[in-house]
């Protein structure tokens, strides 16, 4: 079950100029969270920012009851969070949403992160790593964002994937130009392995992803991104339109089947 | 502790009610907040006909507020009544259902298939939703359409009827003695005033309806105005919505004239923060030595 609860910073480290890594502590988490998950963080006491903020999970660290969150300052919200410290406690609303449906196994995962899109699908990949430690699993990373410095997450992915391909949209880093081209250039010499595509990344890379998917015919998981206030399920506020109406992207999501959105 | 109340003939355990579209039917919110110890649950705006509401986003978050522009999204009346109602009738919490239709008629349809069901305590009328083309603004800024409107639907049932009155009024006083006139039992407001935002680097509208319903602290000072004036001038009880956050936000109403309040826009940032409200009153009596709640309203000096 979900729970709203005070959570202790363990540690927050700054990894790049804007980004953020948070670790807090939550055996309630650790024990109920699935990858494609998230939390609605309460960053202040005060009314200016009003609302939460939504972040997926980035990685659970079961031996420490811990969680990690991996996130950029792009507004006030997330500069106040930005602010807080090892050993402040933070109200926290987790985990919510559906999260990833996990691949059945024998299977060709290929996770397609861009920019912070990368953050739940490094938990995606040690969950399946977790549950089968010897499995004939080959998990493929495409990983992509603007610029080298901007890229995130390589070393993890590393760690845990067969291959990690990398792109990037000036060449600083990888191949030049967008994860979704890079995407497009490799399946073509995919094996005839069962394949499901996990994405996560800026709106119009998923869309693109799922394109790729439709005319390839690969199952294809997307993690979707709204505007949102309660973040469980009562205020309507981040729908997204599917082929069977509007869907919350907090409660029915944030992790859609890519063939359900209708995109703009 | 004094918190026993009875609004509209509905009797509650505490003033502290959860306003229409903050809650849902209930069942999200239950898992994080008991729903016993609310005063009442007033549910999400329910119409005949299922309603798809309005294209996204329709969340902006302001300065001290949010703007939304929903658009009365629900499943229509026999969704309601088969799966709502049922989860509700678990609690002993009263059941206050928010209705909203294109004509009278259609108010006065919903009022008589909710009358049978025996959970369901009272009816809020919303004529303030500023989110949608009919069932909205048109009744509640038009003070022969509210007491048209509220005479229909009281030919249509017993159950108490809150009138729900929107800001976007010249003076709201008109259509408050207008409600309670043609048979009101309460008058709750405020709805949310229409508002709009425009993302100055994209330069879009925020919100895909291009307006939307600002709510939250930002607005408070408006509603607790409005409350004072409507409590001058109506004999029924005003329930004070707006903006509250806290027990001391509560209190504030109570001394303009409220005698029972309705908390939204906190649920979506604490959902017990109606808990909390209640907690907080209690001290509030506590420490000023009251024996009960009622005591403050319309006290102020």
């Amino acid at each position: 079950m979900p729970k709203q609860e005070n959570c202790r910073i363990l540690q927050h480290q700054q990894i790049a100029s804007t980004v953020f890594k948070l670790t807090l502590s939550s055996p309630n988490l650790c024990q109920e969270a699935k990858p494609g998950q998230f939390v609605n963080i309460r960053v202040s006491s005060k009314y200016d920012p009003l609302l939460r903020r939504p972040l997926s999970l980035h990685r659970i660290i079961k031996k420490d009851n811990a969680f990690q969150l991996l996130y950029e300052v792009v507004g006030k919200g997330t500069a106040i969070l930005s602010q807080t410290k090892p050993g402040d406690d933070l109200d926290i609303l987790g985990p919510l949403g559906s999260g990833f449906s996990l691949p059945s196994e024998k299977q060709t995962i290929i996770l397609v992160g861009g920019g912070m899109g990368v953050a739940p699908l490094v938990n995606l990949a040690e969950k399946i790593k977790d549950q089968r430690p010897k499995t004939k699993d080959q998990i493929i990373a495409f990983i992509g964002a603007g610029t080298k410095a901007k890229l995130y997450c390589e070393k993890d992915f590393k760690q845990i994937a067969d291959k990690v391909l990398i792109s990037t949209d000036d060449g600083s880093h990888g191949e030049k130009g967008f994860v979704s081209d890079l995407l497009y250039s490799r399946l073509t010499i995919h094996d005839s392995r069962p394949a499901s595509i996990y994405a996560c990344g800026p709106y119009a890379m998923l869309e693109a992803i799922s394109n790729i998917a439709r005319k390839n015919k690969i199952p294809c998981q997307v993690s979707m991104e709204a505007k949102m206030a309660c973040g469980i399920g009562t205020c309507m506020g981040c729908v997204i339109k599917t082929k069977n109406g509007y869907k919350k992207v907090c409660d029915d999501g944030p992790v859609f089947d890519a063939a359900e959105i209708i995109w703009d | 502790m004094g918190l026993k109340t009875e609004i509209a003939g509905i009797k509650m355990k505490n003033p502290v009610m959860v306003a229409s579209g903050t809650f849902g039917y209930g069942e999200e919110p239950s898992k994080y907040v008991d729903l016993n110890q609310l005063g009442a649950i007033i549910t999400k705006t329910v119409t005949l006909e299922p309603r798809e509401g309005n294209p996204p986003p329709r969340i902006c978050e302001t300065s001290s507020g949010m703007l939304n522009s929903i658009g009365l999204q629900n499943k229509g009346i026999s969704d309601f009544v088969n799966l709502a109602l049922p989860f509700l009738a678990k609690f002993k919490t009263p059941v206050i259902v928010n209705i909203a239709g294109d004509s009278p008629e259609q108010y006065a349809k919903l009022a008589k298939i909710l009358s049978r069901e025996p959970i369901v305590k009272g009816l809020e009328l919303n004529i303030s939703c500023p989110n949608v083309k009919k069932g909205g603004l048109q009744f509640g800024t038009d003070h022969d359409a509210t007491s048209n409107l509220v005479k229909t639907v009281r030919k249509a049932t017993n159950l108490p009827l809150i009138v729900k009155l929107s800001p976007n009024v010249t003076d709201i006083t008109v259509i408050a003695k207008a409600a309670a006139k043609a048979g009101a039992d309460a008058i709750s407001l405020i709805n949310t005033f229409l508002g709009m935002s425009i993302d100055a680097e994209t330069k879009h509208f925020n919100l895909g309806a291009k307006t939307g319903g600002l709510s939250g602290p930002a607005i408070k000072p408006v509603a607790v105005r409005m409350v004072w004036q409507t409590a001058q001038v109506v004999k029924i009880p005003v329930i004070g919505v707006g903006g509250i956050m806290n027990g001391n936000d509560a209190i504030e109403f109570f001394l303009a004239g409220a005698s029972a309040i309705e908390v939204g826009t906190a649920n979506f940032i604490d959902p017990q923060a109606p808990l909390k409200i209640v907690k907080e009153i209690e001290e509030y009596l506590k420490k000023h030595n009251l024996s009960h709640y009622k005591a403050l309203i319309g006290k102020v000096n």
